[in-house]
């Protein structure tokens, strides 16, 4: 059953839209946020539980350590101010996959609270630095897998009974909400897509968990409402789940606008509830109406301690943080005096760091980049895998590049050093010496090839005597194929002239 | 502030999930009625500037590495439970959803 | 040789490590006991004996090949059936429950199966530990040994009448507003609730999480202190567990020497509600105390009439959470489902009929008491009476070392007596519940019979966070000025139980 809607840029032009983003990021820890249990994925059903994640009487929680530092450190990446002192609290609700039938989470004391994140989305009047105020991240855990059997689609409705898995029961979610989104005007889905991104690319520098949105261990609920203007108090909003891509983000923005739209241009109201999003039909469908009093009951956890991060522990955390990625990029950019163009495309072959690594190692920015964009790019995608399992570390592209300089190598020998070192021949001195792949030095041979090309061919010594110097190239050619490759061609060139009395 | 009516009883035991029968809910509107008249002198206590003590005991920070320990046992963690099918806890259909 | 039955812990000890006695012969002695007398107190909900005597056995065979063993290894005991106990039934006195075996132990039940405590069965309680009687079990009421017709208090009364009757020398009870204190008091027997955070509560079902601590129970201040020792310490299970050496417990009650010490009474416990013969009992005490050389102060702790309200609004907030779990899904009894039903409506009917009406009670007024509106006014305002109270403590214990006060307001009451009016049955933990609020260790040790009805009278001592020692220095002293009055224990007065 799909709800009319109107033309994106009608919609838009009628009304201002205000976004609230909620991100749920399951940390990549070894055990459950409050018991021991492992975290590994795959695991049988409920055999990765214990008293405490199935909520089994008398059992006590006890917090994961890594949980709170994760916590400190997203918090000081999106700029939020750390929490001097602060508390779990239970939101207390029933549903089959909640084993306590209460979430430990936090309630009106985050970790962290107050922060931004700067996106950058491509305008008409070029590229804008947009500021998404955050208003807190908190820690809570993840719920168990309930899978209904006996309806038609396998979804809820209809279903005659259901399958509980407690495995997830218990595992580290971190919750990122924005304050209301305002100003983005028409942009609001670029703006939505780009802070999802931006967060994304931060969580996996920090490396704090997969962030997989396909896999679910980032996942995002889009709020949306719409108001005739910016002035104008703010409207009824919907909550939209199963946003499950940066696409789906983009896309499920853009169709909430047009459907409020159409609503409200109708004279209808916009019914507060959650929504679920569809990617393959491109709609939001009803869920379940979404009260703002549902009364959880919040009270402060009593099992466990309050937090209290030491201003000494922030700021060792804070020292462990990562570069903001955008602020890399652009660092290494200029650094590196590339286009934007060229950067894109490291970016996307996806060697920024292998590139990064070579030049700290005394590789010139350039050579690192013709190798790892050019040949072992072409290397990797043959053989299916990504550039840095080809197995060949900066150090052997340094050799090779110091090689070429000083004439001991040259492109085409290069390469098939690189061939050998990758299957495993040894370096690349000793690939060039088990090959017998270096440059011819010694001039003798070189004469000597020079002699037999000439003597081969009577007429272009005579063409180059007379001045058609292009006629050298054959020569040149004839004696690189003598050689195997392994004449410096340049200093073939040389000799030849020098031979028949000829200058360049 | 006190003053619990059979309503009221009604849509507690909805949110607590406990089916009390109609008959009973003027019963426990009474007594409860009694209870809150007696605890409501909880409101004459100054408690300006006081602060809540929700732990009697002022520890902070108190952490667990993040070491696996041995689970429950799949056979263990099911013992238990009323109704089980493919090794999970079978649960009657669920009516709100999501 | 007394009668094993009759043999105080350490006394059994003494007599295993002489080789007088086997451990197998003392728990056998037990069991009997329990056969013999327990149809008619109903102390045991369950009984394990051949649980027991297995551990017992061990402790034998450990003893005859030499290897060091706990200081009470070999002497039987009663279990709260609160705690967990792995492979053995856990119902906390509840239908919800009455078929449920735990897949793991409580930390304090391991400590006590590696201290080679053979554990003789679990004890009868009101249900999920609320209540002041023992009335609100939904297996039936324990009756009090002195009086069969009597409560033996609550919600412990299964633990402290198990003493009482003689059927164990030691017990595990559970105190959130009293429930170790108060049926000590009205049994004849000791009892303590340790310093919050002194004794692991993994494994113990929670009532209210702030308030609730396992405590040890016997017939004497040394045996209760050789238990205390043995149950206490830091549990990294249980993050609200306090990482500190364990109070100096059996050297206080050794010693037993308050010359010098000043004891707190605290002038907003006692007067109207309290039995004139509770009252006489506690004048002595305090006269007693004086003789010995200790400087007894009134002082005052203004808002300790403030403490039941504050009390009654924190329990059944926290519990009302901590119950939701029981709903017919992983565990415990489910009803209703009978393949037309939806979850909501199984879940509710299984909760309607697995708890009783006191649970239900308490549910709907924590509820309640946590509602979007009312928190502030409730719950918000009780945690904030909670500070004054602590802050009450803090004052008076700059001035003195321990407080004292009558346990409870009553003797034991009948059966019956009190069950259709709750408020007065609240009334019961006035003495007992502001130690719980602030955290702090309180013991009730037996200090006579009231003149009236010939009912025993607990004498409450408290004492400062971490400070468990002073109770049982204190409790010491007092006793044995009182054995050396009397002659015997008190218990020795109680009525023979038919049957034995």
């Amino acid at each position: 059953m799909t709800e009319p809607t109107m033309k994106y840029s009608e919609a838009i032009e009628k009304f201002d839209p205000v976004m609230g983003l909620e991100v749920h990021v399951e940390l990549g820890t070894k055990t459950k946020m409050f018991c021991g249990c492992s975290t590994e994925f795959g695991a049988e059903p409920n055999t990765q539980v214990c008293p405490v994640c199935l909520g089994l009487p008398g059992a006590l929680p006890a917090v994961n350590h890594i949980g709170v530092e994760s916590a400190i450190r997203i918090g000081l990446a999106l700029n939020c101010e750390i929490a001097t002192w602060c508390r779990f609290a239970r939101k207390n609700y029933f549903y089959p996959d909640m084993p306590k039938n209460f979430q430990t989470s936090q309630y009106d004391e985050p970790i962290a609270f107050n922060g931004y994140l700067d996106v950058d989305i491509e305008t008409e009047e070029g590229t804008k630095t947009f500021r998404v105020e955050i208003e807190r991240a908190h820690m809570e855990e993840d719920t168990g897998k309930n899978t209904h059997l006996g309806g038609a689609t396998g979804r809820i409705h209809g279903a005659d009974y259901s399958l509980v898995d407690y495995n997830r029961a218990g595992i580290p979610l971190i919750e990122i909400v924005t304050k209301p989104i305002v100003g983005t005007g028409k942009y609001a889905p670029e703006v939505a897509k780009a802070y999802v991104s931006a967060l994304r690319e931060i969580l996996r520098s920090l490396d704090v968990s997969d962030v997989k949105m396909e896999q679910g261990s980032m996942r995002c609920d889009v709020n949306l409402s719409l108001r005739p203007t910016p002035e104008s108090p703010l409207g009824t909003r919907s909550e939209t789940k199963n946003v499950n891509s940066l696409r789906s983000v983009e896309r499920s923005v853009r169709y909430e606008v047009t459907r409020h739209a159409a609503r409200l241009t109708a004279g209808q109201t916009v019914v507060q509830e959650t929504r679920h999003w569809h990617e393959d039909t491109g709609v939001t469908t009803a869920g379940r109406p979404k009260s703002d009093a549902d009364d959880y009951r919040y009270f402060p956890e009593p099992d466990l301690m309050p937090i209290a991060p030491s201003r000494e522990w922030v700021e060792e955390l804070r020292a462990t943080l990562p570069e903001n990625p955008a602020v890399r990029r652009t660092r290494l950019m200029t650094s590196w005096n590339l286009s934007e163009l060229e950067m894109t495309n490291l970016m996307n072959a996806g060697v920024l760091e292998l590139v990064e690594a070579a030049v700290n190692a005394g590789m010139s920015p350039d050579s690192a980049r013709k190798w790892y964009t050019g040949e072992l790019a072409r290397v990797a995608n043959e053989r299916g895998v990504e550039v840095e399992e080809v197995g060949v570390g900066h150090d052997v592209l340094a050799r090779i590049e110091a090689l070429i300089a000083d004439g001991g190598l040259n492109d085409k020998l290069a390469r098939q050093v690189l061939e050998g070192v990758m299957a495993g021949e040894g370096s690349v001195d000793e690939v060039i010496a088990g090959r017998g792949l270096a440059v011819v030095s010694d001039d003798g041979p070189l004469l000597e090839a020079i002699d037999a090309a000439l003597a081969a061919d009577p007429e272009v010594a005579a063409k180059i005597a007379s001045g058609k110097l292009q006629a050298a190239g054959a020569v040149v050619g004839a004696v690189m194929k003598a050689t195997r490759g392994q004449a410096d061609a340049a200093r073939v060139r040389e000799l030849l002239f020098e031979k028949l009395g000829v200058s360049e | 502030m006190s003053g619990i009516s059979r309503d009221d009883v009604a849509h507690l035991a909805g949110l607590a999930r406990i089916s009390i029968p109609e008959d009973q809910l003027d019963h426990y509107a009474g007594q409860l009625d009694a209870i809150l008249d007696a605890v409501a002198q909880i409101s004459q206590a100054n408690t300006e500037d006081v602060p809540a003590m929700s732990h009697p005991i002022p520890m902070t920070n108190v952490f667990r590495e993040d070491v696996p320990s041995p689970s429950l046992g799949q056979a263990d963690a099911l013992a238990g439970a009323p109704a089980v099918e493919d090794a999970r806890f079978r649960v009657p259909r669920i009516l709100d959803q999501e | 040789m007394t009668e094993l039955i009759r043999m105080n812990a350490s006394d059994l000890v003494d007599a295993m490590n002489s080789g007088d006695v086997s451990s197998v012969e003392i728990t056998q002695a037990h069991l009997d006991r329990i056969a013999a007398v327990d149809a008619d107190v109903h102390a045991f909900l369950h009984v394990d004996a051949a649980g027991a005597l297995s551990a017992a056995a061990e402790v034998d065979a450990k003893r005859s090949s030499g290897e060091s063993q706990s200081v009470l290894a070999g002497v039987p005991l009663g279990l709260k059936d609160i705690l967990a106990t792995k492979g053995l039934p856990t119902t906390c006195g509840s239908k919800i429950l009455e078929n449920w075996i735990p897949p793991y132990d409580a930390t304090v039940v391991s400590r006590l199966r590696q201290a080679g405590i053979p554990i003789l069965g679990k004890t009868n309680m009101d249900e999920f530990a609320m209540g002041s009687s023992t009335e609100h079990s939904a297996f039936g009421p324990t009756h009090n040994p002195w009086d069969l017709e009597r409560i033996p208090g609550g919600s412990g009364g299964g633990s402290s009448a198990c003493l009482a009757a003689f059927e164990a020398p030691l017990a595990i009870g559970t105190d959130t507003g009293g429930s170790i204190r108060q049926p000590a008091a009205v049994t004849g027997t000791v009892g303590v609730k340790p310093t919050y955070g002194g004794v692991s509560r993994y494994g113990a079902v929670a009532l209210a999480s702030s308030l609730d601590q396992i405590g040890p129970c016997a017939r004497t201040v040394l045996d209760t202190a050789l238990l205390h020792s043995v149950i206490a310490g830091y549990d990294p299970m249980d993050s609200t567990s306090i990482n500190a050496a364990v109070p100096a417990v059996v050297e206080a009650a050794r010693r037993g020497d308050v010359q010098g010490m000043k004891i707190g009474i605290v002038r907003e416990i006692g007067g109207e509600g309290f039995q004139a013969g509770v009252q006489a009992r506690f004048d002595e005490s305090v006269a007693l105390l004086e003789n010995l050389g200790a400087e007894i102060v009134e002082v005052s702790c203004p808002n300790f009439p403030l403490a039941l309200a504050a009390y009654y609004l924190i329990l059944p907030s926290e519990c009302s959470s901590n119950l939701a779990k029981f709903d017919g899904i992983r565990f415990g009894l489910r009803v209703g489902d009978d393949g037309s039903k939806s979850v909501e409506q199984v879940m509710s009917e299984t909760r309607a009929a697995g708890f009783g009406d006191e649970v239900i009670r308490r549910i709907i007024l924590g509820t309640y008491a946590l509602s979007a509106g009312y928190y502030d006014a409730y719950y918000g305002q009780a945690q904030k009476v909670r500070t004054m109270i602590a802050q009450d403590f803090t004052r008076a214990f700059e001035e003195v070392d321990v407080l004292i006060s009558p346990t409870a307001p009553t003797t034991a009451f009948k059966i019956g007596e009190k069950l259709d009016d709750p408020m007065a049955m609240y009334l019961n933990d006035v003495a007992t519940i502001p130690v719980n609020l602030a955290g702090l260790p309180g013991m009730s040790l037996p200090i006579g019979l009231a003149d009236e009805d010939n009912l025993p009278v607990g004498l409450q001592i408290m004492a400062p966070a971490m400070a468990d020692d002073r109770l049982y220095n204190v409790g010491a002293a007092i006793e044995r000025e009182l054995l050396a009055k009397w002659g015997a224990p008190l218990l020795s007065k109680a009525p023979e139980l038919a049957g034995a």
